[in-house]
């Protein structure tokens, strides 16, 4: 037995539903007979038809942000929705705007909320969710003794995008008050400009760490990755020493990849890192310590110095390229 | 300015992590303040120090009486701590500790609460957002940096593109995440003097909460089976003698990367 109304928050960036968004509108349309999308913006065409394409059969697109938090809103809006639409189940992404809507909702309605799953299950008209724990060495499995709706935040990737096209049906709600929530205002967008395939969908992902030495050096992660049409990614460590901006984080606080291939450049393996790209097909290690754990994940390990390695990778690969 | 800051008290993430027999993250040995929050800790001294006069109050709940990791952040030099430690609590949940925290920064006054943006152990992220909505104030989470101005507070928050600039009335609770600041080394002063500072103690009676508020009965969600991970197996590892970059080479020909 299925469940009959499973509501979703998808976000939308530059006119597109994001894929994380899809993956969970598809998993949704597998478990629920009615499915709605919430958006935060105008339900511009493709919008609508995207969701409509991957199972949606409703779709609220709240209008009227006016420079407050999408999060914030949403929540507002699915608040005041949920007494009288009553979902058994709300999904969200794991991405900023999907943990503070979640985080909200769930106060708001005095309902539990389960982070990091990775996949659910249906079970007798309610779901099991798996998440991840302890970085992703082990996996729970959680249900929900409350009554619904049932929250969940979901990490990217965790289902399959899959096309089920339904009719939809779309409403429009101005976001109006949403009280002290929308007092918060974005005054300015800044985009930190990058080159190449984006992190979460390259084919092949190199990735540097604290044992590239020093910042300049990750110079060789981009040079590698451009050599092999992918993209640079790189681990908290390096992040949070302000060698690179946020945006190639790889990890649980990061991006979750999983390429074809996944080259870590001196980077040890903690936990925190693995969970984002143990998926990758093909792992590829290089760290000068024999005892790194990404060495127990990797399909090629070479204990090495990096700063060593990686020059010489980079000139075979570049004279193979002619 | 007045400043409450969230501090978790979890196992030292150097020793592997486990569940109890009831699938409760087990929690009987030594435990530390959680690393992510000491930028939580030294972003709320410095805001202290820039505003000219004002108090850091370190809020945790845990277990027997811990206050090890309050310490630790009262010789980094907050000013006093509050702790809540009840065997109600066992079991807890985000939605149900942030209700216990909530309660207990209600009680006073505050300009600014600071969180780190999820723990180290648990992780699940949201209970900042569900103090602030709990305490009825505005939030903005993920600040990589963070300023207070006359009565707002201006935040750099990161997006999946880049960052936003944000404004938002005081008082507010912001999350911050590592690297926004260095946190200080406590120093042999700080050490000896934070074992004179106060810390309160509170139970959930104090808050005016019940048992079945909180703890498993108010968690309201059950782990019925936890299993390992799918663990991919390791492949060959290869000491470097200088032609290592053979091998690697070697393997995306043979994944047809190049």
């Amino acid at each position: 037995m299925g469940l009959s109304k499973i509501w979703v928050l998808a976000e939308v960036a530059g006119g597109k539903v994001s894929a994380a968004s899809l993956e969970l509108v598809s998993a949704a349309a597998r478990f629920g007979d009615e499915v709605t999308a919430f958006v935060v913006g105008e339900p511009g065409g493709e919008v609508e038809s995207s969701l409509a394409g991957f199972g949606a059969s409703r779709l609220v697109a709240i209008t009227g942000l006016d420079s407050r938090l999408p999060g914030s809103v949403a929540a507002a809006v699915m608040a005041a929705r949920a007494a009288g639409d009553q979902p058994e189940a709300i999904f969200f992404p794991a991405s900023y705007e999907g943990r503070d809507a979640a985080g909200r909702l769930s106060a708001k309605l005095d309902r539990p909320v389960i982070t990091n799953v990775v996949n659910l299950n249906p079970d007798n008209g309610s779901l099991v969710a798996e998440h991840a724990i302890f970085g992703g060495s082990q996996i729970a499995l959680s249900r929900f003794t409350a009554g619904a709706p049932a929250i969940f935040v979901v990490r990217p990737k965790s289902f399959a995008a899959e096309e089920n096209p339904r009719s939809i049906t779309t409403e429009t709600v101005a976001a109006g008050d949403i009280g002290v929530a929308g007092a918060v205002k974005v005054v300015a967008s800044h985009v930190e400009e990058r080159t190449g395939p984006k992190l979460d969908e390259a084919p092949v992902v190199v990735a540097g760490g604290r044992g590239l030495g020093q910042a300049d050096k990750f110079a060789l992660i981009e040079e590698l990755a451009g050599l092999l049409g992918g993209a640079a990614g790189a681990s908290r460590a390096i992040v949070d020493a302000g060698w690179v901006p946020y945006a190639y984080q790889v990890g649980q606080t990061g991006k979750t990849v999983k390429p074809n291939v996944y080259i870590a450049c001196g980077i040890s393996g903690a936990t925190q890192h693995m969970v984002g790209m143990k998926g990758a097909k093909n792992i590829i290690a290089i760290n000068k310590d024999a005892d790194a754990p990404i060495f127990s994940i990797a399909d090629l390990g070479i204990v090495g110095d990096v700063q060593k390695v990686l020059p010489a990778v980079i000139e075979a690969v570049k004279a193979r390229k002619g | 300015m007045k400043i409450a800051v969230c501090v978790k008290q979890i196992p030292d993430p150097a020793s592997p992590q486990k569940l109890d027999a009831s699938y409760n993250l087990a929690r009987d040995g030594k435990l530390i303040m959680d690393e992510s929050d000491s930028y939580g800790v030294e972003m709320a001294l410095q805001l202290v120090d820039a505003s000219g006069s004002g108090e850091v109050v370190v809020f945790s709940m845990a277990p027997r009486n811990e206050t090890s990791g309050i310490r630790n952040a009262l010789a980094m030099g907050a000013h006093r701590g509050v702790l809540v430690s009840d065997d109600a609590l066992v079991g807890s949940d985000a939605l149900s500790t942030a209700k216990v925290l909530a309660k207990a920064i209600g009680r006073e006054p505050f300009d600014l609460v600071i969180a780190g943006t999820e723990s180290s152990d648990g992780y699940t992220g949201t209970l900042p957002v569900q103090v602030a909505e709990l305490l009825g104030v505005a939030s903005v989470t993920f600040a990589k940096k963070v300023q207070v101005d006359g009565g707002s507070l201006k935040v750099e928050r990161q997006t999946e593109a880049g960052y936003d600039e944000v404004v938002s009335p005081l008082p507010a609770v912001v999350t911050v995440t590592a690297g926004v600041v260095e946190p200080r080394y406590p120093s042999f002063k700080g050490i000896m003097a934070a074992k004179s500072k106060p810390v309160e103690t509170l139970g959930i009676g104090d808050l005016g909460l019940t048992a079945d508020e909180v703890g498993k009965t108010g968690a309201r969600e059950e782990i019925s089976e936890v299993r390992e991970a799918e663990a991919r197996a390791a492949g060959t590892v290869v000491v470097d003698e200088g032609d290592a970059f053979n091998k690697v080479v070697e393997y995306l020909e043979q994944i047809k990367v190049i």
